[in-house]
């Protein structure tokens, strides 16, 4: 079965949404949507600095059985443009070589910072499984890629992506191995469908190359914050938005290298730091480590570097008094002065 | 990049292969098992094979090398939660540490020791029996041209150790990982399937391992340490460049005519071949004497005395000589003396010898033989599968155990990296790695062969004044000793 085909039985299902590439439309309005620049919310806002449309319906592609709902007042996190593009490319996950050859490659890099960060926020270190007995999100798992190396060090990992061929081909890529398959459990689905039944119920939540593909960063990063215990870790790797990372993560990456399939990305969602930095504060997450990351096309490997111009990963632990604190950790301190603060104008 | 590395299924059985196999490996008949080496249908597999024990590593071939691989990787830190099985065709055997020595040796150099040291072996080695020599002197029959190598601190430059003593203290340090590492004696491996590669992903992404005896294993990871005609690399269908040599060697176990501080390994270069003497005891040595086929078998079959004056008069006799090579050597070693006025070493002599061990004479062939890859898609080659060398260097073993030493390190740093240990990533460094000290060790070991087997003057001259250069010059000499030590 073709992946194409899959997208295309889905207009029989539902009418006027995402297959035929638009969201769901109110009868008045018009769009208009200039070239990689951002989507106009018609309703009342033409000419307004660009704002990202809450997303009214459920995402595409989850289960047959799916309940189809005209207008919802919760919001999502979840944008079906996105959604699209990942869908045709749903088989391509576990090619090493293929489109996704630079996530694979990212796992050098990604799967040692996780790994170091938790060892070093001081649990037990069981030998041969250094993440055992820890609790892992993946939000945006896609095929897998990340989820299976750390199901490997030992960590049970939850997995969850809102299109259900990624999921697929994440379920069939680990159930070879019956050591992942008991590990690992994958789930279709967005971020805020499942933050009801997990409060506070991970020690880790991983959001790799997510943010800069999410419709509503602020909700996202307050239910993540929702799921984590406190004293919990959240990996983000992700792009910011400076002029580099439009030369060197769009137009080179994907339209001369072609290192990404074009249209991967978009550079009005790309996040810098200080805004992912401010929203983690927002929701009682402090960040402690921010690093630069560089793909080099040459070698198909990643590196860390100093400057965060273009890709960056960044870590942050939610306050709590479950906080494992170590003596060089400020956290305690921070705690304290933001105590304080509130204690001051408290009512 | 690595698309010529995947397989291309095949669903034909080839009787021709079993047959040829099985003359190879000079065993008996694969009769039962003859059209069943290539794949069944892939697609029919998952049922079939998903009740098959699924291992992390499977190291085929139970020698030194297989063995001292799933030893080394059964006692990593990182390998702890890892199933590992080691597939071995003998029988599982008790050793007891015999009177007489036994007559097959190998030279283990400080690199090696350092390798079975970090799994805990080498103190089992050193408990049971081993010489170290402090003194290497080569020297050739045509002229009189020498080199001596020995460590500026008069260190341990290699230990001469029996083969079994090795294989029996691997074999003690395996024992006491026997929850990680499972040792199948009696199994010979008879068929592998390849996987495709990854990302088809409809079949099991495993190789498929097939025993004599039926039973199957499924593994992330084939290890091919079955020797020189290993079945793995020809089931990979890796090309391998391999020449027989018109050489054999004859090994025997000897006794000195007197007691002496026997620390020193001695080589000498006939036309014939070289004929080394590898201390075992103050009293014993081990002779390894690579020559001709026909004289091979000549000194199999003579009597005890004919062969001890035969080894007496390879080292001692000058019949080799020429009063032009001769005068040309001097006249160059008085050059170099005045370039260097300390001169080159003194020359010492090789003890004589006494007596044979009764049946401790024997005779293999030799060959020389390097794979063009060392790794696939799940799939690594150490050891003699992957590159065969003539002794006359004592690096035959050596190579092997840098093979693990290098592999164990790559696998041990993929597994603390969630990685998948079958991929090509992390494989192919180790092959980069190796490839680039094995194949100029090999081609120099090729090299310096062929440049002793002959007794033109002109080559003779040549390899005279190198030998002598070399030995003028110390630096050289350093490097030569710490490329082979490692």
């Amino acid at each position: 079965m073709r992946i194409a085909e899959w997208g295309e039985d889905r207009p029989a299902e539902r009418k006027g949404t995402e297959s035929s590439g638009t969201p769901r439309r109110r009868p008045c309005c018009r769009r208009t949507r200039g070239a990689g620049g951002p989507e106009r919310d018609d309703v009342g806002r033409r000419g307004d600095a660009p704002r990202l449309r809450p997303r009214p319906e459920r995402p595409a592609g989850c289960g047959r059985a799916t309940v189809r709902r005209l207008l919802s007042t919760s919001q999502s996190s979840v944008d079906p443009k996105e959604m699209r593009k990942f869908q045709l490319l749903a088989h391509r996950w576990w090619d090493e070589q293929g489109e996704y050859s630079a996530l694979h490659s990212m796992n050098d890099i990604r799967v040692p910072f996780i790994r170091d960060t938790v060892l070093n926020m001081g649990s037990a270190y069981q030998r041969g499984s250094p993440l055992s007995g820890v609790k892992i999100l993946d939000v945006g798992c896609g095929g897998g890629l990340l989820s299976e190396p750390l199901g490997r060090l030992g960590a049970s990992v939850t997995g969850i992506d809102p299109l259900e061929e990624n999921i697929r081909a994440a379920d069939q890529h680990k159930s070879f191995d019956p050591v992942l398959a008991k590990r690992i459990q994958y789930k279709c689905g967005s971020l805020e469908e499942i933050v009801e039944e997990s409060v506070e119920t991970f020690d880790v939540i991983v959001a790799s190359e997510v943010v800069e593909h999410v419709a509503d960063l602020e909700m996202f990063i307050k239910c993540c914050s929702q799921v984590l215990k406190p004293g919990g870790s959240l990996f983000i790797t992700t792009i910011n938005k400076t002029q580099l990372s439009y030369i060197l993560g769009i137009v080179v990456a994907e339209k001369i290298a072609g290192i990404v399939p074009e249209g991967t990305h978009e550079w009005e969602k790309f996040v810098p730091p200080e805004e992912l930095e401010r929203l983690l504060e927002a929701n009682s997450c402090s960040v402690k480590t921010v690093n630069g990351m560089l793909y080099n096309p040459l070698t198909g490997s990643w590196s860390w570097i100093e400057s965060t111009s273009i890709n960056y990963a960044l870590h942050a632990v939610k306050s709590g008094d479950q906080a494992q604190t170590s003596q060089t950790e400020p956290l305690s301190e921070m705690e304290s002065e933001q105590c304080s603060a509130t204690a001051g104008t408290s009512v | 990049m690595v698309s010529s590395r995947d397989f291309r299924p095949r669903c034909d059985a080839r009787d021709v292969t079993s047959a040829a196999m099985a003359a190879a490996c000079g065993r008996g008949l694969l009769a039962p098992l003859g059209g069943r080496l290539r794949a069944c249908p892939r697609a029919s597999l998952r049922s079939l094979t998903s009740a098959a024990p699924l291992y992390d590593v499977v190291v085929s071939g139970g020698g030194m090398v297989g063995s001292a691989m799933a030893a080394a990787l059964g006692h990593d830190i990182h390998f702890h939660d890892k199933k590992i099985a080691l597939l071995e065709a003998g029988p599982r055997k008790e050793y007891h540490l015999p009177e007489s020595y036994s007559n097959r040796v190998s030279s283990i150099s400080p690199g090696s020791a350092t390798l079975l040291s970090s799994f805990g072996a080498w103190d089992h080695v050193c408990n049971l029996r081993c010489k170290p020599f402090r003194r290497m002197q080569v020297w050739d029959a045509c002229s009189e041209a020498i080199i001596t190598f020995e460590k500026d601190d008069l260190d341990d430059m290699g230990y001469i150790v029996e083969n079994d003593v090795v294989m029996s203290a691997v074999t003690k340090q395996l024992d006491a990982v026997a929850d990680r590492v499972e040792v199948f004696y009696g199994s010979r491996a008879v068929g592998y399937t390849w996987p495709l590669p990854s990302h088809s992903c409809d079949t099991s992404p495993w190789v498929q391992v097939e025993l004599a005896d039926g039973r199957r294993l499924q593994t992330k990871l084939l290890i091919g340490a079955d020797g020189h005609n290993s079945v793995v690399r020809k089931e990979a269908e890796i090309q391998n460049i391999e020449h027989q040599y018109d050489q054999s060697a004859v090994v025997a176990t000897l006794h000195l005519s007197e007691a002496t501080d026997n620390n020193v390994a001695w080589q000498r270069f006939l036309p014939t071949g070289p004929i080394a003497l590898l201390p075992l005891s103050d009293t014993a040595s081990s002779l390894v004497w690579s020559t001709s086929h026909e004289h091979a078998s000549e000194l199999l079959t003579m009597d005890k005395e004919s062969f001890v004056d035969s080894i007496n008069s390879a080292f001692w006799s000058n019949v080799n000589h020429s009063d032009f090579i001769d005068a040309a050597g001097a006249m160059f070693r008085s050059a170099l003396s005045l370039l260097k006025p300390s001169g080159t070493a003194v020359r010492q002599l090789p003890p004589s010898v006494a007596n044979v061990d009764p049946e401790s004479r024997a005779v293999f062939p030799l060959g020389m033989g390097h794979a063009t890859e060392y790794v696939r898609h799940r799939v690594a080659l150490i050891g003699d599968a992957a590159h065969r060398v003539h002794p006359l260097a004592g690096q035959g073993v050596n190579l092997g155990f840098g093979d693990i030493a290098c592999l164990t390190h790559h696998l041990s740093a993929a597994a603390f990296n969630g990685q998948d240990l079958g991929s090509l990533k992390h494989l192919l460094r180790f092959e980069t790695e190796r490839q680039r000290h094995n194949v100029s060790l090999i081609a120099a070991i090729d090299l310096l062969k062929r440049l002793y087997s002959t007794s033109l003057s002109p080559l003779v001259l040549l390899r005279t004044w190198g030998l002598q250069a070399t030995n003028a010059l110390p630096p050289v000499k350093e490097q030569i000793m710490a490329f082979a030590s490692k």
